[in-house]
C-alpha cells in the first residue's frame, strides 16, 4: 500500500448501513389491520374520521390503501390486505362467488349525481336518466368518464345498459379520463361536458368553487343513481396470513349501531354524505 | 397563477406550522431515499466502476444493457417488485408489500443503473495517461484501481446526485409499492398525487416546493463537503 489514498469511502457507507438498520428497525407493534378501499371514502374524509373511532372502541389500528375499486379486489385477490370497503355491488358479488371474499355486508350508501354545465347545452335537466343519457348520444354532448374500472365507472357503463344504449368508447365525444373523481371533474369542467359523480366529491368540488362552480347537479334522486357501500372479508382459506379475528371485528364493528350512527353523524361542508343501512 | 401563488403560501405555512401530516410525509421520503442511495451506491459505484475500468469479454454488452435500463419506466418497477413481494408473490413471506423497505428496493432497482452507468462512463473517459502517471509513481493492481475512482470522485457524486433525483422525485414506485397510507409509508410524491386528486393544487404545490427545498439541502451540502475537500 504505497498510495495510502481513498480509505475515506469505507466509513461513509458504514454509516449509510448502519443509517439504514436504524430506519428499518420500527413498526414492529401493535395490531393493525390492513383495508383496501376506494378514493370516495377517503377523498371525503369520512375514513380519518372513522379509523380513530374504530381504534378507540376495539383497539385495532386500521391502515388502508385507497384506490379504484377494481385495484381494490386485486389486492382482495392477491392476499395483500385483510379487509374491503368497496362500492361495486355487482363485482363485489362476482368477487365472492369466485371464493376470494367471504361475510360481505352492507353498510351504507350514498348517492351519484349527473352534473353538468349550468347552462345545460344538451337540455337534460329533470329528464330520467336513460332519458338524459340518449339525450347526450344523440347531441353528442362531451361525456367524461373515470374509464379507469373504479366502482363510479363501473355504475356508469350500468346505466348506458339501462337505457339499452352500447357503451360509448371510441367516440369523439366521450372522453375516458382513466383518473380519480376530482381530476374527472375537473376535466369534465375545462371541456365544458357532462359527468357522473358521487355526491360526496361534488360537494368537495362545489365547496372548492366557493360555492360557485362551472358545473352543476342536473339529475339526482333517481333510483339507480344509489351508491351501496359493502365491507368484506378476503378469503381466510385463500390467505394463510389473513387476520381473520381482526378482520372479523372490523365487520361486526361497522354494522354495530355504534358506528352506524357514527356514519350518519358525518358530514362534509355541513351535509350528512352517507346513510347507514346495515341490516336493511 | 393563483394557484402558484396560493401554493408558495401554503407551502410557508405547512412548514412553520409544523404539520404532522407534512413531516410525516417529509420523514418517509428521507428513510426511503436514504435506504435506496445507500444500496445503490454500495453496490453501483463498485459495480459502474468494474464496468468502466476492467476488459472482459460482454463487457459492452453488460454497458448497453445498464445504458437501456436508464430508461426503465418506474410504474413497470412498481408492478415488477409489486408482483414480487405481495403476500402471493415469491418472497411475500417476508412482507414487504405498502412497507418503506419495499419502497427502497423498488428505488433501488430505478438508481442502480443510474449510479453504474454514469460511474463507468467516467471512469472510461478518464485520460489514457492517467494510469501511466499513477503506475510511474509506483501504484499498481488495487491501489492503481483504487487511485482511478479517486480521480473520478466528483464525476461519481454527480452520478449520485442523478440518482437521488430520480429516486426522490419518482411516483410510480412508492405508489404502487407503498400504497400511499397515511402516517406510514406517505411520501412528498405520493402526497402531492393525492392532493392533486383531491383537488387541493395548492396544497400539492407546496408539498412540491417542500421537496425542491430538500434537494437544494443536499446539493449545497454537496458544495460545502466539496469546498472542504479543497478542490484544488
Amino acid at each position: 500500500m504505497r498510495t495510502p489514498r481513498t480509505a475515506r469511502p469505507v466509513p461513509v457507507v458504514l454509516a449509510l448501513l448502519a443509517l439504514t438498520i436504524l430506519v428499518v428497525l420500527p413498526a414492529l407493534a401493535e395490531e393493525t389491520l390492513m383495508m383496501a378501499t376506494t378514493t370516495s371514502t377517503q377523498d371525503s374524509g369520512l375514513l380519518e374520521y372513522i379509523a380513530p373511532l374504530f381504534k378507540k372502541d376495539t383497539g385495532i389500528e386500521l391502515k388502508w390503501v385507497s384506490v379504484g375499486t377494481g385495484k381494490a379486489l386485486e389486492h382482495g385477490k392477491n392476499c395483500d390486505v385483510d379487509v374491503l370497503l368497496v362500492h361495486a355491488p355487482g363485482a363485489e358479488k362476482e368477487f365472492v362467488a369466485a371464493g376470494h371474499g367471504v361475510d360481505r355486508r352492507q353498510v351504507m350508501y350514498n348517492d351519484y349525481v349527473l352534473i353538468g354545465p349550468a347552462k345545460d347545452p344538451a337540455g337534460i335537466k329533470g329528464k330520467t336518466v336513460p332519458e338524459a343519457l340518449k339525450e347526450l348520444a344523440v347531441k353528442k354532448a362531451v361525456f367524461v368518464s373515470r374509464g379507469d374500472e373504479s366502482g363510479t365507472h363501473k355504475q356508469e357503463q350500468a346505466l348506458w345498459k339501462v337505457a339499452d344504449l352500447p357503451v360509448p368508447d371510441k367516440e369523439a365525444w366521450y372522453v375516458q379520463a382513466g383518473q380519480g373523481m376530482m381530476a374527472t371533474i375537473a376535466i369534465a369542467s375545462e371541456r365544458t361536458g357532462y359527468t357522473l359523480t358521487d355526491r360526496g366529491t361534488f360537494i368537495k368540488y362545489e365547496a372548492q368553487n366557493k360555492g360557485n362552480p362551472p358545473l352543476v347537479i342536473l339529475i339526482e334522486g333517481d333510483k339507480t343513481l344509489l351508491n351501496q357501500y359493502s365491507v368484506m372479508m378476503v378469503n381466510p382459506d385463500k390467505c394463510p396470513k389473513l387476520k381473520k379475528a381482526g378482520a372479523l371485528t372490523f365487520l361486526d364493528w361497522w354494522v354495530s349501531p355504534r358506528a352506524q350512527r357514527a356514519v350518519a353523524d358525518f358530514t362534509l361542508e355541513g351535509k350528512q354524505l352517507f346513510f347507514p343501512n346495515a341490516g336493511k | 397563477m393563483d394557484y402558484l401563488l396560493e401554493g408558495l403560501h401554503t407551502a410557508l405555512l405547512l412548514l412553520v406550522s409544523g404539520q404532522p401530516e407534512t413531516w410525516s410525509a417529509v420523514w418517509a421520503t428521507v428513510q426511503v431515499t436514504l435506504m435506496s442511495m445507500a444500496a445503490s451506491l454500495t453496490l453501483g459505484i463498485p459495480l459502474g466502476f468494474v464496468l468502466g475500468y476492467a476488459s472482459f469479454p460482454g463487457r459492452k454488452t453488460l454497458r448497453l444493457i445498464s445504458d437501456t435500463l436508464l430508461a426503465f419506466p418506474t410504474v413497470l418497477i412498481g408492478l415488477l417488485v409489486y408482483a414480487l413481494i405481495c403476500r402471493r408473490g415469491p418472497f411475500g413471506d417476508y412482507e414487504l408489500l405498502f412497507t418503506l423497505t419495499g419502497i427502497a428496493i423498488g428505488q433501488t432497482v430505478l438508481a442502480l443503473p443510474i449510479v453504474a452507468s454514469l460511474t463507468a462512463q467516467a471512469v472510461e473517459s478518464q485520460d489514457a495517461r492517467l494510469r501511466q502517471t499513477l503506475r510511474t509513481l509506483g501504484a499498481d493492481g488495487l491501489d492503481l484501481a483504487l487511485g482511478c475512482l479517486h480521480e473520478a470522485r466528483f464525476s461519481v457524486i454527480l452520478a449520485g446526485l442523478n440518482a437521488f433525483g430520480r429516486v426522490v422525485t419518482e411516483v410510480g414506485i412508492s405508489m404502487m409499492v407503498g400504497g400511499n397510507i397515511k402516517w406510514d409509508t406517505r411520501t412528498i410524491t405520493t402526497a402531492i398525487t393525492l392532493e392533486t386528486g383531491k383537488g387541493e393544487f395548492a396544497v400539492g404545490i407546496a408539498l412540491g416546493l417542500i421537496l425542491l427545498l430538500m434537494a437544494f439541502g443536499v446539493n449545497l451540502g454537496l458544495v460545502l463537503v466539496k469546498r472542504k475537500a479543497g478542490v484544488r
